[in-house]
């Protein structure tokens, strides 16, 4: 029961809202939808610790069945409720996350004419995405999955009346259809392999496959099992196939390299909106599949590969078009696909724990820097850009110190050896530690990749600081005039969000990925026999252990230096080197050889197949073709009848005549 | 109850309605309003009539159920009726859609409403017969008798270009037709009956399916429409009155879907599967090809119905992937699609009633003063782009994964239509509905009324039900989906064990 009403009351929520809200009028749905998602986030942390540190079963798993959804064949998939740690995990994070944002939505939105709008969409958003978290089959997973898509798509394009906002909900939809596309397949080619979708005969035939293929492989029988575009894939080829169209869906909505286009321009919505669904939790929904599919990712080290791979590329790609950024918000979504690049190269070295955990402290450190920005846009009355910013520290103290208390988590500021430190210096530590100590061919890239990609987060996240709340006023002395602390109920949010980024990381760390790991995890998370990364990353080298605190350093020192002692050396810099400067800001230009590459392409050939394929061929041959031929024969006949008698006697002898012979040679044959 | 003919009493109830009206004076309003409302009544009537033949259905029994059978034309050609699972849902998706139709109509026609009327009685009368009908010499007359009331709807009271389109809409399919009459009369040669039960235990030598089954299939595939045989439908839509497009993507372009089900797979299944990369190579063609046409139109109703042809190319895909789960899938996605691309049509012409365009061009922003237009209009645009939780998605992840089973390139290609159709319909929606209310002509308009929202309302509480619980339609069909799949398994089993799956 108390699961059904974690999932269900941001529906009822979200239905009442919708429904009646403007008839009950904005407030009232404002505190009904807060109200609903207060109980489910208080509920939520009663399940976590329940689950995660009150129970001492093993392997916990409970199942909770709804209903009979979709039974074909051997298709039998029904909602229903799966509850582990790791879902335990995501409810926690969603509904704290999102029960902040509402709250905060009501002071960030007060002027909106649309509110009641405003919270049907953040609890239905909510609904699909715990939908996602608690599903026990794959196709439950895809309904949350779209329907955090819809959530995303609907709240980018709330300010529907803006069309920079309306062409971004519709790229972030589209693009991450483009990851569906691999998510759909990689679920068939699932369904071909264990002929179900649900989870646990999945994980139970997994169990197997390792023994077999090893059998297998010293017998020297390779089976071909799928026949994939043409290729003759074995078991194993076959699953690392499925890992990859799987991870495709992932990169689509956890927005990584290749795919992650659309999360920069998603920033066009509502700040509240960028804080909850790109910021903490639908951007994450890929983190979280892949830790959910660990028993089959484990099978498959080239999927594996892959994931550090894309993981390393994005975390260091995003950060260092960070580094440029004059939006506010640009720069902290460019920062969010650059963490969870960093969580998907821990997920590639097996450490999902670390992966999920910084899953878990990043929800809350950049939840709260996404609400501080908002509140800082809201204090100079809309603008979001940095360069007409500067000196808000003393004005807006509050938000200032939540913006601090942001940074420094997501720096992973903290003093080594001890157990100081914000949460960040814990889970990214864990993660850069995981990549060094990997299996995976791509270790050292990986390592080297994400301890760089710190230098730049430093560096980024310290000249956001600077360049809003240090130096001069940049502000026009009219907005500055009214530059205002936001009210309590946008506060609030900001203050527990800070003690989350400030000591999450302190007091989780050892069950996510430390010495209760297993007694916290309970078989939520799989690691397979050969994967020791947990073990190892105890023993790595000093250095290595020392790598993200120098590096936070350096970043923090040369943001200083850049911004605070010599404002001008930025400028100087961007002037240096044009070319990198230009190609940093306009996003590796990525935008631009998307539509050269597909928007423009599709549309030329869709005209072309209309105007040359339908109308040229099809039509012109087909149906009218065949028109004016039997108006061009009509015409012929037409003229055999002339009225001349002489003409119709000449038919008829011919006729006659014809007759005759042919009467005369079949008679002889 | 049981020895009343129920299906010929849902059969030939719209005729009732016809006689009514053909009483009725129409040269006053008094007399305009009864013959709509003669209309409306005798659809919805036939509808809670019809709801009955879904009571009675046994689920548990896979073969033909409320059997009538009289001599008719002399030797073997009889009036046979009966239902299987598959024809009562789409006995069913008619009688739901016609009353939504005449409302639909309401404000809309105002000439000759009495032939109007008159008309979509008859066209549901044929509709109905074509699917509950067990005499292959009945199906024809039916299936091609449902052509003539079409087609004087689209030449009467269509638009502009309204007598080229439904000469192309008439050309198009009396063409394919001849080839099944053809077919038929070989067929009725070779066994010496009409029996469309007869006729599933016969095997037909194998060369001759192939003829047989390209006889039917010419038919089946201009009503579908497959492509290359499916450019009068953007043309048909385009020209025809809001209702007959309801009607025509709703239910008549499923004809062609439910004939393959009910005759070529089953009665001709070592053609079907020797045809199989020919359809499944014109499925792709067709999901990509009408996407990408799709993509660029600026005609709203063009737009859907190519989108229409491309959720048919899943169809047919599905179909013949030959799987419980492609067929299955197949059958929702039909049923969905024909709730879905009604609604759509519907919708645009509730905006047309308002504008007298088409043009997407000419929209913009109309969510600022018809806010509950754009919700439905959202719930049925997401439904085809085939968003979980609405109907359209369980047809197409389906028809997906049946064809994964036999051939993935197929499969590959098809589930691109996920991203185009996404590019497709949200680009529509966002000319149409979003933005700034800019235009002066728009700035007058009102949101739904009463009458629009009877229409649109029960579609989408449809939409989202079967979405979340489509039981109810599998329970329905999985008795003579198991049939089909047996049969032709059986039927193959030699040359499937050969050529083990998968290109």
């Amino acid at each position: 029961m108390i699961y059904k009403l974690i999932v269900f009351l941001p529906l009822l929520g979200f239905l009442i809202a919708g429904f009646f809200g403007n008839r009950i009028g904005a407030k009232a749905t404002e505190w009904v939808t807060i109200a609903f998602m207060a109980i489910s986030a208080i509920l939520s942390w009663y399940v976590f610790i329940s689950v995660g540190f009150l129970s001492h079963a093993e392997d916990l798993v409970i199942q909770v069945p709804v209903m009979q959804w979709i039974s074909s064949g051997n298709i039998d998939v029904a909602w229903s409720l799966r509850i582990d740690t790791l879902t335990a995990v995501m409810l926690v994070v969603v509904n704290t996350v999102s029960c902040l944002v509402h709250l905060y939505s009501v002071g960030y939105m007060h002027d909106d004419p649309h509110r009641p709008r405003f919270f049907a969409y953040l609890s239905l958003f909510t609904f699909a995405m715990l939908s996602l978290v608690t599903s026990d089959n794959l196709l439950q997973m895809f309904f949350g999955w779209e329907g955090v898509g819809l959530a995303s798509y609907l709240l980018i394009g709330f300010w529907y009346k803006k069309p920079s906002a309306c062409a971004a909900a519709m790229k972030a939809f589209i693009v991450n259809r483009v990851g569906d596309f691999g998510f759909l397949l990689g679920i068939a080619g699932l369904f071909f392999l264990a002929h179900t979708i649900n989870f646990d005969p999945i994980f139970a035939a997994t169990e197997n496959i390792a023994n077999d293929h090893a059998v297998a492989v010293a017998a020297g029988e390779q089976v071909p099992v799928l026949h994939f575009l043409g290729m003759d894939l074995t078991l194993m080829h076959a699953i690392t196939a499925v890992c990859l169209l799987l991870f495709m869906g992932a990169m689509g909505k956890s927005a990584q390299f290749l795919l992650h286009t659309w999360l920069p321009d998603a920033m066009e919505g509502p700040t509240p909106v960028s804080a909850l669904i790109h910021a903490a939790t639908m951007v994450t929904a890929g983190v979280f599949l892949v830790a959910r599919m660990s028993p089959l990712f484990e099978l498959s080290p080239s999927a594996l590969t892959f994931v550090t791979l894309i993981g390393s590329i994005t975390a260091l790609f995003a950060a260092t078009i960070g580094l440029v950024q004059n939006d506010i918000k640009r720069v902290i979504a460019y920062s969010t696909c650059s963490q969870l690049g960093y969580m998907f190269a821990a997920l590639g070295a097996g450490a999902y724990g670390a992966a999920v955990f910084h899953l878990f402290t990043h929800a809350f450190f950049k939840a709260l820097l996404f609400l501080c920005a908002g509140s800082v846009i809201h204090a100079v009355s809309g603008d979001q850009d940095m360069r007409r910013m500067g000196g808000l520290r003393k004005h807006i103290p509050i938000t200032f110190w939540g913006m601090i208390f942001g940074t420094l988590a997501i720096t992973g500021f903290g003093i080594p050896g001890t157990v100081i430190g914000a949460a960040g210096f814990f889970s990214k530590d864990a993660i850069i530690e995981a990549a060094f100590v990997s299996a995976s061919p791509l270790a050292g890239f990986s390592f080297w990749a994400l301890v760089i990609a710190a230098v730049l987060t430093a560096f980024y996240s310290w000249r956001l600081i600077f360049m809003t709340f240090f130096g001069k006023p940049r502000a026009s002395s009219d907005v500055m005039h009214h530059v205002h602390e936001s009210p309590w109920v946008m506060l609030i949010p900001l203050i527990v969000l800070s003690v989350g980024a400030l000591f999450a990381g302190v007091v989780f760390a050892e069950f996510f990925y430390g010495h209760d790991y297993s007694e916290f995890w309970k078989g939520a998370l799989f690691t397979g026999p050969h994967n020791e990364v947990l073990e190892e990353h105890h023993h790595v080298a000093l250095w290595v252990k020392l790598s993200p605190f120098f590096a936070m350093l350096i970043g923090t020192v040369v943001a200083i230096y850049m911004y605070l002692i010599k404002p001008a050396s930025a400028k100087a810099m961007a002037n240096a080197f044009p070319r990198i400067y230009a190609f940093l800001l306009n996003k590796w230009y990525f935008d631009e050889l998307y539509d050269f590459l597909f928007v423009r392409p599709a549309k030329k050939l869709g005209h072309f197949l209309w105007q040359k394929g339908d109308v040229g061929v099809i039509d012109r041959y087909g149906p009218n073709g065949i028109a004016a031929l039997v108006v061009d024969v009509t015409n012929r006949v037409v003229k055999l009848q002339s009225g001349y008698v002489y003409h119709y006697a000449f038919a008829m002898l011919i006729g006659v005549a014809a007759l005759v012979t042919w009467m005369m040679l079949g008679g002889a044959l | 109850m049981s020895d009343w003919p129920i299906l010929s009493t849902v059969t030939f109830l719209p005729l009732v309605g016809v006689v009514l009206i053909l009483f009725t004076r129409d040269d006053n309003e008094t007399g305009l309003r009864n013959i709509r409302n003669v209309a409306l009544l005798t659809t919805l009537f036939t509808f809670v009539v019809s709801l009955f033949i879904w009571v009675n259905y046994d689920p548990a029994d896979p073969n033909f159920q409320m059997i009538e059978n009289h001599a008719w034309l002399g030797t073997g050609i009889s009036y046979h009726m009966g239902v299987d699972g598959i024809s009562m849902l789409f006995v069913l998706l008619t009688t739901v859609l016609m009353p939504l139709c005449i409302l639909a109509s309401w404000a809309a026609i105002t000439h000759r409403v009495k032939a109007y009327m008159i008309a979509f009685l008859i066209l549901e009368t044929l509709i109905i017969g074509v699917f509950v009908s067990l005499d292959i010499v009945m199906f024809y007359v039916f299936f091609e008798a449902s052509l003539i009331p079409m087609y004087l709807i689209i030449g009467i009271w269509g638009h502009d270009r309204r007598v080229y389109a439904s000469f192309k809409f008439f050309l198009y399919t009396f063409a394919g037709s001849v080839f099944m009459l053809l077919s038929i009369m070989a067929m009725y040669w070779v066994t010496g009956t009409t029996s469309v039960p007869v006729l599933l235990e016969y095997d037909f030598p194998v060369n001759m399916q192939y003829w047989l089954f390209l006889g039917f299939f010419a038919s089946f595939a201009v009503k579908m429409p497959m492509w290359p045989v499916h450019t009068w439908l953007p043309d048909a839509h385009v020209e025809a009155p809001t209702a007959a497009s309801g009607v025509l993507a709703g239910v008549l372009l499923k004809l062609g879907g439910f004939g393959v089900l009910r005759y070529s797979m089953p009665m001709f299944p070592d053609a079907s599967y020797y045809f199989a990369p020919l359809i499944f190579a014109l499925s792709i063609i067709a999901i990509i090809y009408a996407s990408l046409v799709a993509l660029m139109q600026t005609d709203m109703k063009k737009l859907i119905a190519y989108s229409s042809v491309a959720h048919m190319g899943y169809v047919t895909m599905g179909m013949f992937s030959a799987t419980t789960e492609g067929i299955e899938g197949s059958i929702f996605l039909m049923l969905s699609h024909g709730i879905v691309s009604g609604a759509l049509f519907f919708c645009v012409g509730m905006v047309y009633d308002r504008m007298h365009t088409r043009e997407i061009a000419a929209y913009g922003g109309l969510v600022n003063n018809m806010p509950k237009f754009a919700v439905a209009f959202m719930i049925f645009t997401m439904a085809n782009v085939g968003l979980p939780g609405t109907s359209g998605f369980i047809g197409e992840f389906l028809t997906v994964v049946g064809v994964f089973q036999v051939n993935t390139w197929v499969a590959v290609f098809a589930a691109t239509g996920v991203i185009l159709s996404a590019a497709y319909a949200l680009w529509l929606y966002r000319r149409v509905i979003f933005g700034a209310l800019e235009k002066d002509s728009l700035k007058g308009l009102l949101d739904l009324s009463m009458r629009e929202k009877f229409v649109l309302y029960p579609l989408i509480v449809l939409t989202i039900f079967f979405g979340v619980y489509p039981e109810p339609i599998f329970a329905a069909i999985h008795g003579p989906v198991a049939q089909i799949v047996q049969h032709y398994d059986a039927v193959l089993e030699s040359t499937k064990n050969i050529a083990l799956p998968v290109y």
